[in-house]
């Protein structure tokens, strides 16, 4: 893959392999991008796709006692796969930071709000006990919480699902970081609450330049966020493209499985859904060839049973990790896929 | 009750049923200091045959409003009854009847199987407590449920965790079925499940109410689901019915500002051809508590078209002009 | 918070009136004949009728009771003469205000207690905390290979092979003693040495087994995810978030432990010949003592009942999410 000269966040050939009891688990397959400063990227998958590993490597978040990394992602020209755990201190929750999905669990029931906003400022700009509590306000206020400096002593549980949203969310920005990922954010919310955060990231983005990477299982969630789109499946990237290209001229069977399945407001509601048959496959032992065929319709198209043998690439740019010919993927799509969808 | 109940008719009603969870508290002797008013005063009817849709956002109200219905709580006010039946304060044995009559599906299928039962325990275990017997024997009748809800009946001796979550979830759907219920009470049943396996379950739910003929009280938070899969749809807040109707009414022409509001806030659909930009309404601040609930409109705190009015007088759930006569609506001021 | 304390402590109230009412019915309305024991060799009809009528005991029950109770916080006339507040009655055996008893021995059961649960707290969440650092090293295994050991012994054990080795083989120490520690703190300590170390040796394999459970269960919480993305360095993060979530669980079974501590007096003076409670119990069953055990038994209570209002408020210190319960 060509390394923009401008990529903020580069990354290339992850593989993450977890040792377990049952036997290793291979939980990401050579996923590559690149994010530049100021844009957003979306990873889309289902749970086991691999999309919150690949996220928790960027942060260097594994269990190395379990973990196998390989590959390369730099940071802003810094690579941290090999970076000393000192080092990726230092850059975390500063110039990296991570929003998690489930509020409740992720913030410590045991400190308050504001103690866990000010801990990582006075870490990495060696505030003030004062000054600390003082930017926990600021934070607070800014992310939309009424009466920030009276809340700013609370306890999360305190705190309703929404606000304790909006208080991770403060947390992650304190320092001003270069890099925020943003891992289902919104999952754990109403949908009323959830379009408030997704509109709350968007326009922090907008005063603060920073590079997002979204991950969600809602292919809704990414339409009018996200500039790139990645789709994982299985530990892979199956396509990519601009969320607009990805949405709109899907090439991945998966991806038309995903859209398909998806109940819309506007469908026709005496059409079933058109769901993806089958379940994913375990990482244990991953399918050979593409992780997809053993739930594709398509594959059997394909000759020399390519699909069951050889793995896909996943070309630069525009993509999809598909042995169907692109004719003919453009062909399924605009005959078969897209009436459905409209 | 074997005798046939013809689509359409009145199968299970409620009218002004309330539940209020007591909260404790004061000092030195703990008292009741107020009530959680989970539930205030609904009425709803679920129709045989048909698929009735409760949505609304998580502590409207809207599950425990399934667990009164299926008297697994007790109200604290208001009248259920089924088929013309009042069953409101009914004991165990006068419910023994009906408890085969509806079934309930759950949201989580990790937990609400038994993890050292096997699937074919799980599922005859309804028909081992009603102490039915089908023709050719409960385990043929369990292969059978296994073959309807989509698994392999081979898989009879199996334990739930050699399952996938779609897979406990078509479990969980078999097992409801045992009894041939006219009717099911559905919890969130897709909610835990990703994209893929949701729609599987969805369409197997859907063509078990069409080809059985079974009433669905289908609870659930989001609204596409919904759509897809009633016909009826009551929308909740804060305890409250505030709008409901037929699913187009609700869809199409929906008059309570909230359920605008929710619509809104759905993620916009993907479609192939670029579609104009909804116009969006966001809600501010979060869902007030239900221990101190707004006076008048529980809505209006967060509702753009609030007066003194709403805060005043509580609006009832009624026709509004425009609507149809079957589309409810409590709001003053109802969108055009 | 106070609010909170204030009510554990009016239910701690309630509890030890209950369990002196409960404890008063069984010793004084069984019929045993107290009066026999205190009247001697040539004793008469008459002279139990004065000993019972000296004592309070030709009173009904109920009455008696009201007089012990009111004698606690007011003090209470005997015909022998005035007993001051506290007044637990007069010993059967040695006609002496039991509360002299009592004030003489408490003490040494308190610091024997007190002091053998603190060395095993300390080091033994100090032992579980540095095998749940050092999971799956040498140091985590040879810990918990040494806690499968320690949780297999029993303190008549313990204790004896503690004495035979430390004080006769070796004399290395004395034997244990009670110095008031107002008076010498380095004597009470050498001499409280021996017991702390054999209960410290019990009860540590628990704590360090315990401590390291939930501390890798801390370990993998999300908040601790959290708290390590935020760039907190790994002792920040082990000291402070898992570590303040482990403690929760813990501290709860310590104030069972120090119930049973309590309870397991008699076991542990008897083993290290300490004239605590424990032996004071013991000796005032064999006497039928009523008005001491009696005595023994409410303090005891109290002592009990008192450590579970502590290890309350301290659960409610470490965890916000209890304070409003």
């Amino acid at each position: 893959m060509a390394t923009t000269p401008d990529a903020f966040l580069t990354v290339r050939d992850l593989s993450v392999r977890f040792r377990t009891e049952d036997g290793v688990v291979r939980a990401v397959d050579r996923v590559g991008f690149e994010l530049e400063r100021g844009r957003t990227l979306g990873i889309v998958g289902e749970s086991g796709s691999g999309k919150s590993v690949t996220s928790l490597s960027v942060l260097g978040l594994h269990d190395p006692r379990h973990t196998e990394i390989e590959g390369e992602i730099t940071l802003d020209g810094q690579v941290l796969t090999s970076a000393p755990e000192s080092v990726l201190e230092k850059l975390r929750g500063n110039k990296m930071a991570m929003v998690f999905q489930d509020s409740l669990t992720a913030l410590s029931p045991y400190y308050t709000v504001g103690r866990q906003i000010a801990e990582p400022f006075r870490k990495h700009t060696g505030a003030s006990r004062r000054e600390a509590r003082q930017r926990a306000v600021e934070m607070l206020d800014k992310v939309g919480i009424p009466n920030a400096r009276l809340r700013v002593d609370d306890y999360p549980h305190q705190f309703s699902g929404g606000m304790r949203q909006r208080a991770m969310i403060a947390m992650a920005l304190v320092c001003d970081p270069e890099l925020l990922i943003a891992d289902e954010p919104t999952t754990a919310l109403d949908v009323t609450v959830q379009a408030q955060i997704l509109d709350l990231l968007m326009d922090l983005q907008q005063q603060t330049g920073s590079a997002i990477v979204l991950i969600t299982h809602d292919l809704g969630v990414v339409a009018h966020t996200v500039d790139e789109l990645l789709v994982m499946y299985a530990g892979r990237v199956v396509e990519r493209g601009t969320v607009d290209e990805v949405l709109r001229a899907p090439r991945h069977p998966y991806t038309w499985g995903l859209l398909g399945s998806m109940p819309r407001l506007e469908s026709d509601v005496d059409e079933p859904l058109v769901p993806i048959p089958g379940s994913p496959p375990s990482l244990l032992s991953p399918p050979p060839g593409c992780p997809f065929h053993p739930r594709c319709a398509y594959a059997a198209e394909v000759p020399d049973d390519r699909c069951r043998t050889e793995r896909p690439e996943l070309r630069p740019g525009r993509a999809a990790a598909c042995h169907l010919p692109r004719d003919r993927q453009q062909a399924v799509f605009t005959e078969q896929i897209a009436p459905r969808l409209s | 009750m074997s005798d046939t109940v013809s689509r359409g008719e009145p199968l299970l009603v409620a009218e002004g049923l309330t539940k209020h969870f007591p909260v404790m508290g004061g000092f030195p002797f703990r008292r009741r200091v107020g009530a959680v008013q989970a539930v205030d005063k609904i009425d709803l009817t679920v129709r045989a045959g048909e698929s009735f849709g409760l949505v609304g956002e998580s502590g409207c109200g809207k599950s425990t409003t399934g667990r009164l219905l299926t008297r697994l709580l007790e109200p604290t006010a208001g009248r259920i009854s089924y088929r013309g039946r009042d069953i409101t304060h009914a004991r165990r044995t006068e419910l023994a009847p009906i408890r085969s009559e509806i079934q309930m599906i759950f949201q989580d299928p990790y937990s609400s199987l038994n993890p050292r039962q096997t699937v074919g325990r799980i599922i005859s275990g309804p028909m081992e407590i009603n102490d039915i017997r089908p023709a050719g024997g409960r385990e043929a009748r369990v292969r059978e449920l296994l073959e309807i809800v989509g698994l392999n009946p081979e898989h009879y001796n199996r334990f739930p965790h050699e399952f996938s979550g779609g897979q406990r979830q078509r479990i969980g759907v078999a097992r409801a079925l045992a009894l041939e219920p006219r009717l099911v009470v559905a919890d969130e049943p897709v909610s835990a499940l990703d994209v893929s396996i949701q729609a599987q379950v969805v369409n197997l739910l859907r063509s078990l109410q069409r080809d059985l003929g079974i009433a669905f009280l289908f609870i659930a938070h989001d609204l596409a689901v919904v759509r897809h899969f009633s016909q009826r749809v009551a929308v909740m807040y804060l305890g409250k019915i505030v709008e409901t109707g037929s699913r187009d009414d609700i869809y199409r022409s929906p008059r309570h500002p909230y359920t605008h509001a929710l619509l809104s806030a759905v993620p916009e659909g993907v479609t192939a051809s670029p579609s104009p930009r909804r116009e969006r309404i966001r809600l501010t601040g979060d869902v007030p508590s239900p221990i101190l609930p707004p006076s008048g409109c529980r809505f209006r705190t967060r509702c753009w078209k609030a007066t003194d009015l709403c805060a005043a007088e509580e609006p009832p759930l009624a026709q509004v002009d425009g609507s149809s006569g079957s589309h409810l609506t409590a709001c003053h001021f109802p969108e055009p | 918070m106070l609010r909170f304390l204030a009510r554990r402590s009016l239910g701690a109230l309630v509890i030890i009136l209950l369990i002196s009412a409960i404890t008063f019915l069984l010793f004084f309305a069984l019929p045993s004949q107290p009066a026999l024991m205190s009247c001697g060799k040539n004793c008469t009809p008459d002279a139990i009728a004065v000993i019972n009528k000296n004592l309070g005991l030709d009173q009904p029950v109920p009455v008696q009771y009201w007089h012990y109770m009111t004698g606690i916080f007011m003090g209470r006339d005997f015909s022998v003469g005035h007993c001051p507040a506290p007044c637990f009655g007069y010993s059967f055996s040695n006609q002496q205000p039991v509360w002299g008893t009592i004030v003489d021995r408490f003490p040494t059961t308190l610091s024997i207690t007190l002091g053998g649960a603190a060395a095993f707290l300390v080091v033994g969440v100090g032992i579980g905390m540095l095998a749940a650092a050092f999971r799956g090293t040498w140091v985590d295994k040879f810990f918990s290979s040494l806690s499968l050991v320690g949780n297999a012994l029993q303190i008549y054990f313990v204790g004896v092979v503690a004495l035979a080795v430390l004080v006769s083989g070796l004399h290395w120490m004395d034997n244990p003693a009670y110095y008031p520690i107002t008076r010498n703190p380095g004597k009470w300590f050498m001499g409280m040495l021996i017991p702390w170390l054999v209960l410290s040796i019990i009860f540590i394999a628990n704590y360090s087994r315990m401590t390291r459970s939930q501390m890798i269960e801390q370990l993998g919480e999300d908040h601790v995810r959290t708290a390590k993305a935020k760039g907190l360095s790994r002792r920040t993060v082990f000291f402070r978030y898992a570590w303040r979530g482990a403690m929760a669980p813990i501290v709860t079974i310590f104030g069972i432990d120090l119930g049973s501590l309590f309870g397991g007096a008699i076991i542990t003076e008897f083993t290290f010949s300490l004239h605590g409670l424990g032996r004071l119990a013991v000796s005032s069953v064999n006497e039928t003592d009523l008005p001491t055990l009696m005595a023994v038994m409410l303090v005891g209570c109290t002592a009990i009942v008192v450590a579970n209002i502590v290890v309350d408020a301290a659960y409610a210190l470490i965890d916000p999410r209890v304070r409003l319960a």
